[in-house]
């Protein structure tokens, strides 16, 4: 049996679109425990934040894969316009155009992160906070756009996506989130001890 | 704690040069000194201020030319025109002398703005002052010199926040930029990049008056006052157990035990006297009649002029009770930018009440060294030297009561506090 | 007898802390902990190798071998508190 190449680019762009969506995940969770500056299972506060850069390197790797194979799928039906315009595809234009979004603001934060020095700490941040927005665009437009919508296995792990970014968000807002990273301010302080550890 | 008795003592000294009682509004102080000298180009001023050996008022005595210079080549390189703050924000609760000195010469001040304008070639200058009578007199001054032609540059009136933090220099900048009254990382200098980036000489409102005495009177009358060293007088404001608080003009030089006589002397036996205000250092009772309030007669103690500032203590009131509450309100003014000054400040404040209390301080004979060694932690570690002032009062603190700190660490206090 | 020759002004690397940039993430503590240490609180502070020693006021000295971890200190401080500057 051959595998022609439309069948081969369309199972790239679904799989690529699921691993794509698991690598974002991991890439917000490990954001907000960049945030929380603490060390997360042995690894020091430095190397968490490694994590997040090349998880993040990772899975735009994977969305631009995502994003050739369906340019190269005719069913698809995929312009290079509907990229950075949404809402004006062919197929599924709504959802699609979640994708589009999520895309942009995904190369923004990209390219803002490469351009830190450039453009100072506020706007990076403010970028970087869109962050918040393209993740769920990116799970929408999952179940919206993608032939495996309906499935048991995609809704199971996009299921299992949305646990994990929500109970990160939940940890991040709690109270005892900021409670331990300081003493309170009445306690009097401990003197240097001098040493480097 | 504060003297806000804005009257000068009754009496006239030979030193009376800011504080003139008959040149307050315009046309007595025009009468009194004439229109405002303008040397009729930049940078012909600094030598007279050179000469003069004026430093500056504010509390940092920085020789006032060479921060002239600095800012005048800053803007020579004709790009951007310098911009001048006259810093009347005064900050410290326990000064008083700006908002006396704005009410009764507000015109000396001003000339002094303008000629410092001229000096440095800005194109702007601002007014920096908390709201109050401060304010209201220098808006009055203001309009008595609209339409006279007398000013050159335009000036713009600022208000300042209360709080200690607003008088620091990159704060009174940030406000007159329109933003927060709040300290800022200094990458530069002021006087290279201030105001919108522009070269931004920051004085304080008394030394901008000396510069307008100066400019008519010359260098040699300056220094006819004060000592070789530290020439001119200065402004006082005196509080605490004294007969008649309030701001007085002195000699620098003068000794401590005089200058306090022009506040009507003690009211009661004092114990010490804090000198240059909350960032300050203690001098002794015993030796007031042998320090004069100059930087050389000061450095014994770890003590500075600073901003004129001499606060009483009486003997019987506990020194560690009142160096803890003025660290306490310390610790409550950070600007709260600074993770150490922020986190630091009120562990230092509560680590000194508990020092001020003998019954908690008993048997906590490690408290003083650890008290000193939280207090190395945070100097030197902010945007702005908040800290570290208050921890060299802290120093001076343990330094000068010494026999109290042991005693409280025995769980007894000395002296005849009530 | 050598002529005298001119030194070349050596020019130290410091590393410089903007205070109200930086929020004690600790990430610094950790890639340059010859150098720096945390406070009490998590904020850093320099190692005093000679017990009391005063802060430097303009910056933290970095000898030339700790070039490296000091550039990636500064690379990796979230709030971009840091600054490296050679003068």
């Amino acid at each position: 049996m051959s595998i022609d190449l439309v069948s081969a680019s369309w199972y790239l762009a679904r799989g690529s679109g699921v691993s794509a969506l698991v690598l974002f995940t991991l890439v917000v969770v490990l954001g907000m425990a960049t945030r929380a500056a603490r060390p997360v299972a042995g690894a020091p506060r430095f190397a968490v934040r490694a994590l997040h850069s090349s998880a993040a390197l990772t899975a735009v790797v994977f969305l631009g894969l995502h994003v050739v194979a369906l340019l190269f799928d005719p069913y698809a039906q995929l312009r290079l316009v509907d990229l950075v315009l949404p809402f004006g595809g062919a197929y599924r234009p709504f959802w699609l155009g979640l994708g589009t979004l999520a895309l942009d603001l995904v190369l923004a934060i990209g390219v803002s992160s490469w351009l830190r020095g450039r453009i100072g700490p506020r706007a990076w941040k403010a970028v970087h906070w869109t962050a918040y927005a393209a993740w769920p665009f990116a799970v929408l437009h999952g179940l919206g756009t993608g032939t495996d919508a309906g499935t048991w296995w995609l809704r199971a792990v996009t299921a299992a996506c949305v646990a994990a970014v929500l109970g990160a968000l939940a940890w991040r807002r709690s109270s005892a989130f900021e409670a331990a990273r300081r003493p309170t301010l009445t306690r009097p302080g401990r003197p240097l001890q001098g040493s480097s550890r | 704690m504060t003297a806000l008795d804005l009257s000068a003592p009754d009496h006239t000294t030979m030193a009376t040069r800011l504080l003139l009682p008959d040149a307050t509004d315009l046309l007595s102080h025009d009468r009194r000194h004439g229109a405002v000298p303008y040397r009729g180009g930049p940078g012909i001023l600094i030598e007279s201020l050179e000469s003069a050996g004026l430093t500056g008022r504010g509390g940092a005595a920085f020789p006032t030319w060479r921060k002239v210079a600095s800012t005048a080549a800053a803007a020579g390189g004709g790009h951007r025109a310098a911009v001048v703050i006259a810093n009347g924000a005064e900050g410290e609760p326990a000064s008083s002398k700006d908002a006396v000195l704005l009410g009764m010469a507000p015109h000396l001040v001003l000339d002094g703005v303008q000629l410092a304008a001229e000096a440095v070639g800005a194109d702007r200058a601002a007014v920096y002052v908390e709201a109050g009578p401060a304010m209201t007199a220098v808006m009055r001054a203001l309009a008595e010199r609209k339409g006279t032609g007398r000013d050159r540059v335009r000036m713009q009136l600022v208000e300042a926040p209360t709080g200690f933090v607003s008088g620091e220099e990159s704060a009174a900048v940030a406000a007159v930029e329109g933003r927060p009254a709040l300290p800022r990382t200094k990458r530069r200098l002021v006087t290279e990049s201030g105001v919108d980036r522009r070269p931004t000489l920051v004085q304080n409102v008394e030394t901008l008056a000396h510069v307008a005495l100066i400019a008519r009177y010359g260098s040699a009358w300056f220094r006819s006052a004060g000592t070789a060293t530290e020439p001119g007088t200065f402004l006082a404001t005196m509080g605490g157990a004294v007969a008649a608080p309030g701001v007085a003009e002195a000699p620098q030089g003068i000794l401590l035990a005089d200058l306090l006589a022009l506040a009507g002397g003690p009211s009661r036996r004092l114990g010490a006297v804090l000198v240059g205000g909350y960032h300050g250092a203690w001098v002794p009772a015993a030796a007031l009649a042998t320090t004069p309030m100059s930087r050389a007669g000061l450095a014994a103690f770890g003590a500075t002029p600073g901003a004129g500032i001499v606060w009483a203590l009486p003997a019987s009131q506990c020194p560690l009770v009142a160096a803890s509450l003025i660290v306490t309100y310390l610790a409550g003014q950070s600007a709260r930018q600074c993770g150490p000054c922020l986190f630091g400040l009120p562990a230092l404040a509560a680590d000194l009440a508990r020092l001020a209390d003998p019954r908690a301080a008993g048997g906590l004979d490690r408290l003083p060294g650890q008290l000193a060694a939280l207090a190395e932690t945070i100097t030197g570690r902010g945007a702005c030297r908040h800290p570290d002032g208050t921890v060299r009062f802290v120093h001076s603190t343990l330094r000068t009561f010494a026999d109290e700190v042991a005693a409280h660490g025995r769980g007894q206090c000395l002296g005849d506090h009530r | 007898m050598s002529t005298p020759t001119r030194t070349p002004t050596i020019r130290t690397l410091r590393l410089h802390i903007d205070w109200v940039a930086c929020d004690g993430r600790g990430m610094c503590t950790e890639l340059l902990p010859e150098l720096l240490t945390e406070d009490p609180w998590g904020y850093p502070a320099p190692v005093r190798l000679h017990g009391r020693d005063p802060l430097p006021p303009n910056g933290i000295p970095v000898q030339d071998d700790l070039e490296p971890q000091a550039r990636a200190a500064v690379a990796a401080c979230p709030l971009m508190a840091l600054r490296l500057e050679r003068g």
